[in-house]
């Protein structure tokens, strides 16, 4: 039989997909217990116990300063950032890509501006950010903004071209008009698209977040990270990854769940 | 008594033409079949009709109208597919054609509930009162057909259009929608323009049947000359046969 028809029973596919997770942490465990066992102050590697007791620590005890726990402060304020930022770009992926997507002047006029503005390295123009909106939270907003809205716009502007023009005919005929067949016919078909476009672009969106705040910032997840680093405390730096990763998880499924919730019509196309 | 008229029709896609000196007269109330090969212009014709595209010359006029520039709401429109809307219910597809005249496409209040009440009535009459909360596409072709026309028709055209309605449709299904369709007809007054590739189809719906075809024909550029109506027959006449033959007049016989 073919490789290619060979398919695994259910416990072999879900040992499959625990095996690099268990790689991941075996290697690194015995990494760790390596470098530990010739030096035990060494801190690149530290002990998987380390790291929980570590976590332990930030999750609960607040700053011998403030009192405050810095952890959740950080994640509030990165939050917010990664919410405002996201949001505006979906807003205007949203209005942009219907106007680019409906009306054939308003795409003669942008489609080529955002082709164009959508090869702009975002992180390139970090610094002009800093310049003009200063090192407070508008910069590191802007920068998301600016990072993901042209690949929105872009996404959703093909979506609504992509809507069959019978069904933009057929409104027409049941005597709809432009603004009619934008909320009614093409909106609520774009928004499924909308949630999955903005699951793809948390990504970047994180990436863009966690520079803007290693460069200047005096809280949030990336700055922590960027902060310790000078300690080498790669536990903390690691608790943070974690946390991260662990937090654009949940983002991405609460998305997705969203969307089959909110949009059963659009069916397997999510 | 000429309720649609089609005046001196040419169309060309750049220098291609498509259809050429085509003239129609049809009396409201008419089925009228349209059949003819593959790329002959039978559905750019029913596109025109349409007002999808404006011919390149000549007019369209429906009950003496001044020609239309896009679509709406006079004329009605069944598509092979895409018909209907598939984020809305099927309850919803109906009511559509009330509310999509509104300025935001949305009707409140005692207009949203008695529009609501006369989709329910619309659905059970096309039999599809038991799926009305239903998405389309948990629906089958045929139902969604039925559902399409069933929306074409609450929006009360003055013509239908039907681009091969039955086309996706297994041939069981097809014979259903036939009946649908044959008693409906005899409902209403509707003029309705259908285009098929079931020569069949044609006979059995219409009252009149048009083919559309290239009377002229050059061999070495085969796309030199557009299609126009060869053949126009009163199907009802049967005892008769062919009643209408332009084939004198359109079609270039060789020397």
């Amino acid at each position: 039989m073919r490789l290619i028809n060979r398919k695994p029973g259910r416990p072999l596919a879900l040992f499959l997909m625990l095996v690099p997770f268990v790689a991941v942490i075996v290697a690194y465990m015995v990494g760790s217990d390596m470098r530990l066992s010739v030096n035990p102050a060494d801190k690149l590697l530290p002990a998987p116990s380390t790291i929980a007791d570590t976590a332990a620590r930030l999750f609960t005890e607040g700053d011998r300063r403030t009192g405050r726990v810095l952890l959740w402060y950080d994640t509030a304020v990165s939050l917010r950032r990664l919410g405002i930022g996201v949001g505006i770009a979906a807003l205007s992926g949203l209005v942009f890509g219907l106007l680019i997507g409906l009306l054939p002047h308003v795409r003669a006029g942008l489609a080529g501006f955002v082709a164009v503005l959508s090869m702009v390295p975002p992180l390139a123009i970090l610094p002009i950010l800093f310049i003009v909106f200063g090192l407070g939270e508008t910069s590191k907003i802007v920068l998301i903004v600016i990072g993901i809205t042209p690949f929105l716009i872009r996404d959703l502007s093909q979506r609504v071209i992509d809507i069959p023009r019978e069904q933009i005919v057929k409104a027409e005929t049941l005597g709809a008009s432009s603004l009619v067949i934008a909320l009614r016919v093409a909106l609520p078909q774009i928004m499924p698209r909308l949630i999955q476009a903005v699951r793809l672009s948390l990504g970047p969106a994180w990436l863009f977040l966690i520079a803007a705040e290693a460069i200047a910032s005096d809280l949030g997840l990336g700055y922590r990270i960027f902060l310790v680093r000078r300690y080498l405390a790669m536990d903390v730096i690691l608790t943070y990854v974690l946390w991260i990763t662990l937090l654009a998880f949940l983002i991405d499924l609460v998305l997705r769940w969203l969307s089959r919730r909110l949009y059963p019509w659009a069916g397997a196309g999510l | 008594m000429s309720f649609v008229t089609v005046r001196n029709i040419f169309q060309s896609y750049g220098t291609r033409p498509i259809l050429e000196r085509v003239n129609l007269d049809v009396a409201e109330g008419t089925f009228v079949s349209i059949v003819g090969a593959s790329g002959c212009g039978k559905s750019t014709f029913l596109r025109l009709l349409l007002a999808e595209e404006r011919p390149t010359r000549g007019e369209i006029r429906i009950d003496g109208a001044p020609p239309a520039l896009e679509p709406g709401r006079e004329r009605g429109v069944v598509f092979q597919r895409y018909s209907v809307f598939p984020h809305m219910t099927v309850l919803d597809n109906i009511v559509a054609a009330d509310a999509f005249t509104r300025r935001f496409g949305l009707l409140f209040g005692a207009e949203r509930r008695a529009a609501r009440a006369r989709a329910a009535e619309t659905l059970d009459r096309i039999g599809l009162g038991h799926m009305a909360e239903a998405y389309p596409a948990a629906l089958s072709g045929g139902m969604q057909q039925r559902l399409a026309i069933g929306q074409a028709l609450t929006a009360r055209p003055r013509i239908l259009l039907l681009d091969e309605p039955f086309g996706a449709l297994d041939p069981g299904t097809r014979l259903a929608m036939h009946d649908f369709l044959l008693e409906l007809k005899a409902g209403t007054n509707m003029t309705v323009f259908m285009v098929t590739h079931d020569i069949e189809e044609g006979f059995k719906l219409g009252d009149r049947l048009i083919v559309f075809d290239k009377p002229r024909w050059d061999p070495t550029d085969p796309n030199a000359y557009g299609a126009t109506i060869t053949y126009d027959l009163d199907t009802r006449r049967r005892d008769e046969g062919i009643q209408t033959l332009l084939e004198e007049t359109n079609v270039h016989r060789p020397a």
